[in-house]
């Protein structure tokens, strides 16, 4: 505390430093080697929005995610790596140049299946090596782009359709065409504002010959239209400079999203699926004249099913009968369209499919549960187990050690798994613990019990973590009360003070003290209540689509003060920010108090109550869903009465959630659309966390208490966790001005857990786990470039035990020692001998790490202790450190007897070459027999392996001893005495050779002048 | 027991620069020869036969000696001591590229399409931007990077394509550049080849110092970018060493 007091003081004193001085460091240079940590999960993959093949290598496909970015596999889709990592992760369309597809990508980024939670993108990119680099180049208002086509033969002309704004108007909407590869742009097809392109299909024989259906939609917060008297299907022919309407066949009236697809094979066939106000003419339609005419072939539920969802058509390259469509289940034709069937059993919510471009019954079919492959045809379907792009929209964590991560995903349930797992976080880790779309799962404070939700709160489930049972205890309507309206994403709470209480918003914030079984109604309606935007059942436009995903009006946050629990917080999506000081008896609503420029009604998506003041709490504003993209983030320290703005042009996207941290008010985390920021000053500066961090939408943050470590709940790459932030804590303008500085630091664990590590196979993705290495962390104000710079362990005599590898980055450095030093010598044999390979540990303790930097040196302390969960008495822990000391000086001083042997044997072999057989015969002859027994002199490293000599006897027992925590076992100090008593005949051996029989050589050498055998002293030979 | 995993350590990569150059219209003739000219000189480059590297592998207790030669005509072999055993790894002797198999304990040659990928790399010796017009080879200013909290200038490097699993396959690898000293503090290349296909590789350096007028970095770390890391510490290079031929040759048949 005393050091807290001393950070605090100094950033107190800071605040009086005028701007210019202040060094302010942004993203990299701030971070240094700090690093995020994904740790997936994989398991339940995320959605995705769309597949692409390379046209003439069928091992090199790529996948767009609808918030997890690009990944590309080019081993036939056995394994993906990322390759858009540092720019925004909402996909709507990839496409490879035909002309250079090893090297030239295009990616249209905004995701273009329109549901509430899409994402947004901001632009068109292109890579010209393959995905190693991109640069964006232009369309920055589009928000989503749906379709890139290319031409076959000159990669000068291109065409992209702009689906444009999903929550607004917008003029970057329609087909745009370059005849330039990409450098300028001329639109070339637009309707309206309203009105974007959902596809633009090139024929594949004839490359002026162009289809583009254009789809009239938007969304409110509390609304969604598909259809209107301006969504229609065109034909060019002159390479879009005219565009004519190809609706013969069609029926007549409005129509909505229409998916269309040109059969590669014969261009002539066409498919489209319309979304008509004619409901029994919604379907599919085929035209076998280059859409001149069309023919209704089919209106299943599944071509018809959420045209806004699944409007792809997907032909079989060489066979234009076979039609896939995506669908809840998704369809196949193999019949020209008449009937269709399933595809095979996979994960729902099926958006795009990809045909081998050599074998037909190889497939990719991309869902909102990741990706699956088919070798028959798509009767089977396996899932690819290394896609993490699943998409959380709420996580917390919990206080067990280690601690687990719970979250709900978007079609996806709600899961828990741990923040650490013998071998990594593996799939088998995670447990299901909720249906349909998860939310927030909450851990109870003091129970193995946990909450969890499915969307609107149609069930809330109350999951006994030990008994496996359930018990389902969402808030029902009661008398004299409005009918209960609850957001897809229904707020959640539970409260520190009072451990069984339980919170829920509806319109109203409920309470219960009995873990759900009871609730009260502890508020009036806090929303806005405004009629216009509840939903009535009509949400959808031409197809009706009351998922209840519009449910507006409702309670979206809900926040206790940790300080005092009759303060609590409650932000409303419709832009109220209400608090009650006295426990629900009275509210306060304080939204009239934010500045000017935020919109009425604008979403209060988080507020956050702080630990730092009865009346602070930071409020996170959204406008995103009527098209505002301004970031919102405010801070209260007088419970509402004013909100100050903490957010700056740094900032780059809205925000859905703020993190405070607990020990520093000036460490602020953001989650934004587009990743995380980070201001350690109270927000004046914001800086992006980019180390393994991808641009991701961060909808939720967490902060363990005792790890420190920041977790983040990603819609598209999972979890991301930033392992302990503390150091950001210290940070200030006396240390940013220092050369070298270092951060306190926690003593690490030893801990004695070991195991076996996991189960994943080659492909299955693995989280990987933080390191319990104890950390040496400092600030450098310089990248180290120029002259060594070395770090070391010393005891606190001074006594060397390892040398470190120190950072050298500008910024934060962290170094991580194990607490093992160097492994023994071990003899040198004709084979390895294993057990020398073990290094030994140090005593829990606090040691010296120095770093030596030019002429300076700097000197921290590093220290650890024992696992408190340990059984071992100090004792056993002495016994154990000793009989390792013992047989790690044994190993040693055989390894020099060895040396020292094999010295002599190689100049008896001299001898023996200028006419000394007499002499060094003997010699030879008695030392190679005691080396026989000392170490290996034949065989090799696996099954021709002699058995093991002296010196693997010795290895063999150290090994053991040294990597258990254990006291040496009775038969452990029978056979480490049998060990020492052979070392010491051995030892007595050798001495006896040398006096005898190599002390008669040297005579000899001496009357020869041979030079004398050269053995260099112990301590040499050790330390080299 | 800790896996050992033997990084292959191609070029330790040289740098040393004050050689000014204004920012907005630096070129990359301009980086490379502040590069070269403030690293020794060309002609000293250029005059280079060999380097002899002595450093160690350590990490995590386990601590490795190597011994790593190259010289101009191509023949090199990194040297591995395990407990006193000496296993050759990655040995050229103008034909044969070739490594001890660990288990086996004995010579065996690396595979055909590894050789040929090898032998593109010839001229690379010292440094594959010395004269790389020349040699065939292309750089571009790929931007700027941060790299290790530093401002730097990013060169890509395309060298004559490979051969990856019966594919050609263009061969490319981005440099960074120190802004202020024009030093170079990393190296990035896409694995192409094996479970690691398609991330991305990376070697970073420090610790510069200068050994007979030319400068080279002494602490060199390679891995995965975003990924794990191992440290190579250098105590000491000998330039133009003296080396028996013999060492070279492939032991086998």
């Amino acid at each position: 505390m005393r050091y807290l007091f001393v950070v605090l003081l100094c950033i107190a004193s800071m605040s009086g430093m005028s701007q210019e001085n202040e060094i302010v460091l942004k993203g990299k240079e701030l971070f240094g080697d700090m690093r995020a940590r994904q740790i997936g999960p994989a398991l339940m993959s995320g959605r995705i929005i769309d597949l692409e093949q390379h046209p003439t290598n069928d091992r090199v496909i790529y996948v767009g995610a609808a918030g997890g970015g690009v990944w590309k596999s080019t081993n036939g889709g056995a394994a993906f790596q990322p390759i858009f990592d540092e720019h925004s992760q909402s996909i709507g369309k990839i496409k490879l140049d035909p002309s250079d597809p090893d090297n030239v990508i295009w990616v249209g980024t905004g995701e273009i299946w329109t549901r509430n939670s899409v994402s947004v993108g901001d632009g068109l990119y292109k890579s010209v090596d393959g995905g190693s680099n991109w640069k964006k180049v232009g369309f920055e208002k589009s928000e989503r782009i749906s379709s890139i086509e290319i031409h076959p033969t000159n990669s000068q002309v291109m065409y992209v359709g702009v689906l444009g704004a999903l929550w607004s108007d917008s003029q970057e909407r329609g087909v745009y065409k370059s005849e330039d590869g990409g450098a300028t742009w001329t639109q070339v097809l637009y309707t309206d504002q309203k009105t974007g392109c959902a596809d633009i299909i090139m024929d594949p024989k004839d490359p002026n010959t162009l289809y583009a259906s254009m789809w009239e939609f938007r969304r409110t917060p509390w609304s969604f239209n598909s259809g209107g008297a301006n969504s229609a299907l065109y034909k060019s022919t002159d390479a879009g400079k005219t565009w004519n309407r190809i609706h013969n066949g069609y029926p007549a009236g409005k129509m909505g999203r229409i998916a269309v697809a040109v059969a590669p094979s014969d261009n002539n066939i066409l498919y489209s699926v319309v979304e008509s106000e004619v409901k029994e003419k919604s379907g599919l339609y085929k035209s076998t004249d280059g859409g001149q005419s069309w023919e209704f072939k089919n209106g299943d539920f599944g071509l018809v099913v959420r045209p806004f969802y699944f409007s792809r058509i997907v032909i079989d390259p060489r066979n234009p009968d076979v039609v896939v469509k995506a669908g809840l289940r998704g369809s196949i034709s193999r019949d020209g369209g008449s009937t269709f069937r399933n595809l095979g059993n996979m994960h729902a919510d099926i958006h795009d499919i990809l045909f081998d471009i050599h074998n037909s019954d190889r497939m990719y079919v991309g869902t909102d549960g990741g990706l699956y492959r088919t070798w028959d045809g798509a009767t089977t379907m396996e899932i690819v187990a290394n896609l993490p792009i699943s998409q959380f929209y709420q996580i917390s964590v919990d206080n067990d050690e280690p601690y687990n991560i719970y979250g709900g995903l978007q079609d996806n349930g709600s899961w828990y798994g741990p923040s650490r797992s013998p071998g990594g976080i593996e799939a088998r880790d995670w447990n299901s613990v909720g249906a349909g779309d998860g939310f927030r799962v909450l851990r109870h404070p003091g129970k193995p019990i946990l909450y969890s939700e499915m969307q609107g709160a149609q069930n809330v489930w109350r999951y006994n973590m030990e008994r496996n049972t359930t018990k389902t205890v969402q808030p029902l309507d009661v008398k004299g009360y409005d009918k209960l309206r609850f957001n897809w994403n229904a707020p959640m709470a539970v409260s520190e003070a009072q451990k069984d209480r339980f919170y829920m918003g509806s319109q109203y914030l409920h309470r219960s003290e009995d873990m759900g079984d009871t609730w009260e109604i502890i508020s009036p309606d806090l929303t806005t209540n405004d009629k216009n935007k509840i939903s009535k059942g009509d949400s959808g436009g031409i197809s009706v689509d009351n998922s209840g995903a519009e449910n507006h009006c409702t309670v979206f946050t809900i926040a206790e003060s940790p300080r005092n629990e009759r303060v609590i917080w409650v932000g409303t999506d419709d832009g109220n920010i209400q608090v009650t000081k006295d426990g629900g008896k009275s509210w306060t609503n304080t939204t009239g108090n934010l500045p000017d420029f935020v919109p009425d009604n604008t979403w209060v998506y988080h507020i956050e109550a702080s630990v730092h003041g009865d009346g602070t709490a930071y409020a996170v504003l959204d406008g995103h869903s009527t098209g505002d993209m301004s970031t919102y983030v405010f801070k209260t320290t007088d419970y509402g009465s004013t909100w100050k703005s903490i957010a700056t042009s740094e900032v780059y996207g809205f925000a859905r959630n703020l993190q405070e941290d607990y020990v520093n008010e000036n460490l602020l985390f953001l989650g934004t659309e587009f990743g995380l920021y980070v201001t350690i000053n109270g927000g004046k500066n914001w800086s992006r966390f980019t180390n393994n961090m991808p641009p991701t939408a961060v909808h939720f943050i967490d902060l363990q208490k005792k790890t420190n470590d920041l977790v983040l709940g990603t819609h598209g790459r999972g979890v991301i966790i930033l392992d302990d932030i503390s150091p950001l804590r210290a940070l200030n303008q006396e240390v940013l001005a220092k050369d070298i500085h270092f951060f306190e630091n926690k003593p690490a664990i030893m801990f004695e857990s070991g195991g076996f590590g996991g189960t994943a196979k080659e492909r299955e993705f693995v989280g990987p786990n933080n390191s319990r290495n104890a950390k040496i962390i400092y600030y450098l104000k310089k990248r180290h470039i120029f002259g060594k710079m070395k770090m070391e362990i010393q005891d606190q005599d001074g006594n060397k035990l390892i040398e470190l590898t120190p950072g050298k980055s500008k910024g934060i450095n962290v170094v991580t020692w194990n607490g093992l030093i160097k492994q023994p010598k071990v003899a040198k044999g004709k084979s390895i001998a294993r057990g020398g390979f073990t290094s030994p540990r140090v005593p829990a303790g606090t040691y010296k790490a120095i770093i030596t930097k030019g002429k300076s040196t700097y000197e921290t302390e590093v220290a650890f202790v024992n696992d408190p969960q340990s059984q071992l008495t100090d004792a056993e822990r002495i016994a154990n450190q000793q009989a390792t000391v013992k047989l790690y000086d044994m190993s040693q001083e055989l390894a020099y007897l060895v040396y020292e042997l094999d010295e002599i044997l190689d100049k008896a072999e001299e001898v023996k070459s200028q006419g000394g057989t007499k002499t060094a015969d003997p010699v030879i002859d008695e030392l190679f027999k005691l080396k026989e027994i000392l170490v290996t002199t034949k065989g090799d490293n696996y099954v021709g392996r002699q058995e093991a000599q002296l010196r693997g006897k010795i290895a063999t027992l150290y090994s053991k001893i040294a990597g258990s925590f254990q006291a040496p076992s009775d038969s452990e100090m029978q056979n480490l005495e049998l060990l020492e008593e052979r070392l010491k005949e051995v030892t007595a051996k050798f001495n006896s050779i040398k006096q005898k029989r190599v002390l008669k050589m040297m005579k000899y050498m001496d009357g020869k002048g041979i030079d004398d055998i050269k053995v260099m002293p112990y301590e040499d030979f050790i330390g080299k | 027991m800790k896996k050992i995993n033997f990084p292959i350590l191609i070029a330790l990569l040289l740098s040393f620069a004050f050689f000014e150059v204004k920012a907005q219209d630096v070129t990359v003739d301009e980086i490379l020869d502040g590069y070269f000219e403030n690293t020794g000189g060309k002609d000293a480059w250029l005059n280079l036969k060999g380097t002899k590297t002595l450093a160690k592998l350590n990490q995590g207790g386990l601590e490795i000696p190597l011994e790593i030669v190259q010289l101009k005509d191509g023949r090199q072999y990194t040297k591995i001591s395990i407990q006193g055993t000496e296993l050759y790894q990655g040995v050229y002797d103008g034909e044969t590229l070739w490594s001890i198999n660990f288990q086996a304990m004995q010579p065996e040659k690396a595979e055909k399409e590894a050789t040929d990928n090898f032998k593109l790399a010839l001229k690379d010796f010292p440094s594959p931007f010395l004269n790389y017009k020349d040699k065939g080879y292309t750089v571009e200013l790929a931007g700027t990077e941060t790299i290790d909290g530093t401002e730097t200038y990013k060169l890509k490097l395309t060298k004559d394509p490979k051969m990856i699993d019966g594919k050609e396959t263009e061969d490319v690898s981005y440099y960074f550049f120190d802004k202020e000293a024009f030093i170079l503090l990393a190296q990035e290349t896409a694995i192409t080849q094996g479970p690691q296909a398609g991330q991305i590789g990376q070697i970073t350096m420090s610790d510069y110092d200068e050994v007979d007028g030319l400068y080279f970095p002494f602490s060199v770390s390679q891995g995965l970018k975003g990924g794990a890391s191992q440290p190579v510490s250098v105590s000491e290079i000998q330039l133009n060493p003296e080396v028996d031929a013999s060492v070279f040759a492939f032991p086998g048949n």
